[in-house]
């Protein structure tokens, strides 16, 4: 995540986000609309399939994680797609691989062995991921572990009482000291826009967390009752959208939990080019946090290439 | 390839296929006949024409011109299937509507692919709004038959309809129109645009194959004078038309006098207002979906950009971004926003329109295209720095252009909002519900949409004010336009009770002086005449003011400075007033009826039974006030629509010659119960007990100008009043040629006419509800809501 300079933290303006507001309806309406106003078929949708594998933050978050199930979901970050499939695509001069492998702290030493070579960063969640209820000494100190033992990417969870209780400083204040314990290590900023009760707040959230020197900001932790949604997704992109226009800075995007299939994929990956612009379109700007998506858009390249419909067995487990 | 893509990330096309309707289009060789009583007819004394695919200049097939003859032929057929369709029970309506439904949402995407070949639309549009629609407007339309009987008892179809529909949404509009008519049991006449008429005759082959009676439906084809001689034709009962401003004049030139009832669904240059606390990214896809919705050519199009000065140069950049990200071309591309201008003859008045704007001083914003050269094709357009005064501020356009003016207040957006002949729609964004109900309330339109825009649904009523005409369709309101009232025997009932008559008079009386009442004032007529009243027996009784244009002027002007405020009046304190008027009319009923005997020349029972029954109407029209409620509407997302009936502003009113004076009050009191202002031109004959009424009003806490009394020359006055530009609607209880007259004189600005016949009593007997729905035009307001 270097093709651009990273964001830095500005003022927090109070005004500017108190005069966002967002209406659903219309939001909504957007959504439903772009979906069926863009479709990419045949080569084009193939070679987008591919990108959205590039935008992957390859994920396991469970409890029962151990070293193996990490080093083999390495394996697969390194090599997402069969070869004779990649072939076939005459995509032999070009890596594909996914943007991120995303694991919890204990994982992260394994990870980085796994990938080492690849250019793959591992992506650490953080900060007493995903309540955040922790004490703020001991996720600031998660953040420098983590950072420590070879994270590149940190996503760090926001408190989102501070949120609901309209604490703006607070949640300004919070992050920008999570940022600082990133040090050079890129910061997400997870959202868990599920915990809020309206867009105008996801809206304003945003905001303050790009306020706060936030790389990306990230809709979901995967553990909400709703995670990442199109609705969400767009009013995130307007602000960073706009966040751009009025301070020049960029700040990535990253919907996570729920994306499972390649339609879905595709779904975002043409709101974004609509709202954001091409330039979005590449794992330093956006990434997909999934676990499951990568095995649909494997089935949907060999249906692509072969004209025959697939099936999970016959691409490599991750 | 798939390298090149991964890198560039470029979209492609993806187009929808056209074998089916192709394979449609050459089963019947390329080349239609009309669809006339149950048969398809191939007549081509008139000639042929074709129909062209607007995104390539190619011919898609060729039509018949309909003749003269067939236009008869067409019209004979469907007077022949009306006596056994409008004698169909309402259920076995409903079926064949459903049937009807059902068939079109089988036969759904070649609906879409043959609308979107012939009319240049983007499939998208077709496919997930125009068809969908239509389906919705079948299904819908069943139900009202279904129910038909008991909803609207007391009202009869109409007849034969004569349909006549445009070009933009080809199969929409057949559905708006067919539907309805069908529901309430008239049979039809349609004639699609002659650049359009495909998915009509494919709905035409989808009535013959459901069995729907021969003659309930027919489809005529053919230009403009056609559907001209199909909209004159003497045994017409009904004309719907949609289109433009200037045909919907010449049909209510050319039927005037005739009966035929008329509704009309016109032009429109319609406001798109945003205020500064609004979600700014939400209206500027609104206006993507305003304006570059069906390449503009929408009535309804929210054309006229207004900005909240302190967010209009944000909202233009904005704007100007998204202008780029649109995606115009093949519209049978899925990926597709705008497709092609229907013809090129619309294409050069668009490039017109937009070169003239320049010249006027505004600043075009435009993406370049990258189109093929055959197709009729028109970017998307703003046009900034424009102001109220220059011509794309007031003419409509019917292309993919918005004009972007600024205002400072919520009042001041009004105004400008308001400032235009057309009444169509308007859309209104902002975060403050209680701005956006307001500005809602106040812009003159049959439809708003606050924080969205052209929004459609069956159950809701579509239609506008002003000069973009009359009638409504969708809902319960459309239901009317193909409904007649029926009158029953009795309205004004004989009196109940006794009557004293009042003591003969003895000496001299005080010399009486009747006057007008305009504006609140008892005014003498501004010719300084009065003209000599006498009893039916020759008696002179008294002297009536000569009222003439000026005071008609002065009237209107009275009634208009009191529109305003008597339409925001509460309905309860309306209501207070009117039972006060009878409060006080009964405190002199004697009197009253002694003054009606003595003029009218009639027995002072009969005297007393007028007066009588005007106290009952008084009361009745107070009811009325807090009664004649508007609705929410059961529309399929997640938006609340009201209904709300509006008065329609200020209503000329020329009462009957015979029973003056309960005559008079019949048509004035449900006129102000619904908050219109009234000029009401008094019998010629029998002025005087009418203007009496002004003391009685005066004394009832009628505010000035509200009620507006002027007795004179009827003719001269009722011609003066119908071409009154200011005059919003006008009723008229009549002879045959006032009538006439009437409805020509008022076709200048389009006011809604209501002209009953006196040569009998018939009018009486109409329920009143009848007369309250006249007296008011409904408003739809769209609000859509989600935390």
């Amino acid at each position: 995540m270097t093709h651009h300079p990273r964001p830095e933290a500005t003022a927090l303006d109070l005004s500017w986000v108190h005069a966002t507001t967002i209406n659903r309806s219309a939001v909504e309406r957007r959504c439903t609309s772009h979906v069926a106003r863009r479709s990419v078929k045949q080569d084009y949708q193939l070679a987008w399939l591919l990108r959205a594998i590039t935008c992957i933050d390859l994920t396991t978050l469970a409890g029962d994680d151990t070293v193996g199930t990490v080093q083999r979901l390495c394996a697969k970050a390194r090599q997402p797609v069969r070869h004779d499939l990649l072939d076939a695509l005459g995509m032999t001069t070009q890596t594909i691989h996914v943007g991120a492998v995303c694991v919890y702290h204990e994982m992260v030493s394994t990870a980085v062995a796994a990938l080492a070579g690849s250019g793959i960063p591992v992506a650490a969640v953080s900060t007493g991921f995903p309540a955040g209820l922790s004490p703020f000494e001991t996720r600031v100190r998660e953040i420098e572990l983590s950072v420590a033992a070879g994270a590149n990417e940190i996503d760090i969870v926001i408190s989102r009482r501070h949120v609901l209780e309209g604490n703006w400083q607070a949640l300004y204040d919070e992050i920008k000291t999570f940022r600082a314990a990133c040090g050079d290590a890129h910061m997400k900023t997870i959202l868990a826009t599920g915990d809020m009760g309206t867009l105008t707040d996801v809206a304003r959230t945003s905001l303050v967390c790009m306020m706060a020197g936030a790389d990306v900001i990230k809709t979901s932790t995967g553990k909400e009752p709703t995670n990442a949604t199109l609705p969400v997704s767009l009013v995130m992109l307007r602000a960073i959208r706009e966040f751009h226009q009025r301070t020049g800075q960029i700040v990535g995007f990253k919907p996570a939990g729920g994306i499972r299939t390649a339609k879905q994929a595709l779904d975002w990956l043409l709101l974004v080019d609509d709202e954001l612009g091409r330039e979005w379109l590449d794992a330093s700007r956006f990434r997909f946090g999934a676990s499951a998506l990568l095995g649909d858009i494997e089935r949907q390249l060999e249906h692509g290439i072969t004209g025959r419909y697939s099936a999970a067995n016959r691409h490599a487990q991750q | 390839m798939v390298t090149d893509i991964f890198n560039a990330m470029s979209i492609g096309s993806a187009p929808e296929s056209a074998a089916q309707a192709n394979e449609w289009l050459d089963g019947h060789n390329r080349s239609f006949g009309m669809y006339i009583g149950g048969a398809w007819v191939h007549n081509e004394a008139a000639g042929r024409f074709d129909s062209i695919n607007p995104s390539t200049g190619k011919v898609l097939a060729s039509l018949t011109q309909a003749s003269i003859a067939d236009v008869d032929t067409a019209v004979a057929a469907a007077r022949a299937a009306f006596p056994r369709w409008s004698a169909t029970p309402g259920h076995i309506r409903a079926r064949y509507l459903y049937a009807i439904a059902r068939q079109i949402q089988k036969h759904a995407r070649l609906f879409a692919v043959l609308e979107t070949l012939d009319n240049g639309k983007p499939i998208r549009e077709s496919r997930d709004i125009d068809i969908p629609l239509v389906i919705r407007h079948f299904y819908h339309h069943a139900g009202w038959a279904q129910i038909a009987d008991t909803e609207f008892a007391g009202y009869a179809p109409v007849g034969v309809c004569a349909q006549i529909i445009p070009w933009n949404f080809p199969l929409l509009m057949l559905a708006w129109k067919i539907a309805p008519a069908l529901a309430a049991g008239n049979t039809v006449v349609l004639k699609p645009a002659e650049w359009t008429s495909l998915t009509a005759l494919l709905f035409a082959e989808i009535c013959h194959d459901i069995g729907l009676p021969a003659g309930v439906v027919n489809i005529i084809t053919g230009d403009g004078s056609v559907g001209s001689v199909l909209a004159h034709h003497p045994d017409v009962n009904k004309i719907a038309f949609t289109g433009s401003t200037a045909v919907g004049r010449r049909l209510r030139e050319g039927s005037a006098g005739s009966g035929k009832a008329l509704s009309l669904e016109l032009g429109g240059k319609s406001p798109f207002i945003v205020f500064g606390d609004a979600d700014l990214d939400a209206a500027v896809e609104g206006v993507v979906d305003a304006v570059w919705f069906n390449q503009g050519q929408v009535c309804c199009a929210g054309t006229r950009l207004l900005l909240d000065e302190r967010i209009a140069h944000d909202f233009t950049m904005r704007l100007t971004r998204r202008l780029h990200t649109l995606r115009v071309g093949d519209p049978m591309d899925k990926t597709i926003d705008m497709g092609a201008i229907i013809s090129e003859r619309q294409l050069e008045r668009i490039r017109h329109y937009v070169e003239l704007g320049v010249a006027e001083g505004a600043v075009c914003h435009q993406p370049s295209l990258n189109v093929s050269e055959q197709g009729f094709y028109y970017p998307p357009t703003l046009l900034t720095n424009v102001h109220p005064a220059a011509t794309v501020a007031q003419e409509e356009i019917f292309g993919p252009v918005i004009v972007s003016m600024t205002f400072r207040t919520p009042a001041e957006a009004v105004s400008l909002a308001n400032n235009t002949r057309y009444g169509l729609a308007g859309s209104v964004w902002s975060q403050n519900i209680d701005v956006a109900l307001d500005v809602a309330k106040q812009i003159k339109a049959g439809v708003i949409w606050v924080n969205c825009t052209n929004q459609f649904d069956a159950a809701a009523g579509f239609g506008g004010y002003r000069e973009s005409g009359y009638g409504r369709e969708g809902g319960r309101e459309g239901m009317y336009e193909y409904l007649k009232a029926v009158a029953q025997p009795i309205i004004m009932p004989t009196p109940t009770f006794a009557f004293q008559s009042a003591d003969a008079h003895s000496g001299p009386e005080i010399d009486r002086t009747t006057k007008l009442y305009i504006a609140g004032k008892q005014a003498r007529p501004d010719s300084g005449y009065s003209r000599l009243m006498r009893t039916p027996d020759g008696d002179v009784i008294g002297e009536a003011g000569d009222g003439n244009r000026k005071d008609i002027r002065n009237a209107v002007e009275g009634a208009r400075a009191a529109a305003g405020s008597w339409a925001g009046t509460a309905a309860h304190g309306k209501a207070q007033i009117l039972f006060y008027i009878a409060e006080n009319l009964s405190m002199r009923a004697a009197e009253f009826a002694q003054r009606i005997a003595t003029e009218q020349g009639i027995a002072i029972d009969a005297a007393a039974g007028q007066v009588e029954s005007a106290l009952q109407l008084w009361f009745s029209a107070a009811a009325w006030c807090d009664k004649y409620d508007g609705a929410v509407h059961h529309t399929p997302n997640r938006t609340v629509v009201m209904a709300i009936p509006e008065p329609m502003g200020v209503l000329g009113i020329v009462a009957p010659e015979r029973d003056a004076f309960v005559g008079a009050t019949a048509l004035l009191a449900p006129a102000i119960a619904m908050g219109n202002t009234v000029v009401l031109v008094t019998s010629e004959q029998m002025p005087l007990s009418v203007l009496e009424l002004l003391t009685v009003l005066d004394t009832s806490d009628v505010p000035p100008g509200v009620v507006n009394l002027i007795s004179g020359n009827r003719a001269a006055l009722t011609k003066t009043l119908a071409e009154h530009s200011d005059v919003d609607g006008i009723w008229a209880v009549a002879d045959a040629a006032t009538r006439s007259m009437i409805e020509r004189s008022s076709i200048h600005n389009l006011k809604r006419v209501w002209a009953l016949a006196d040569e009998n009593d018939a009018w009486r007997g109409l329920p009143a509800t009848e007369f309250l729905r006249q007296a008011t035009q409904w408003k739809n307001i769209w609000l859509p809501y989600g935390a």
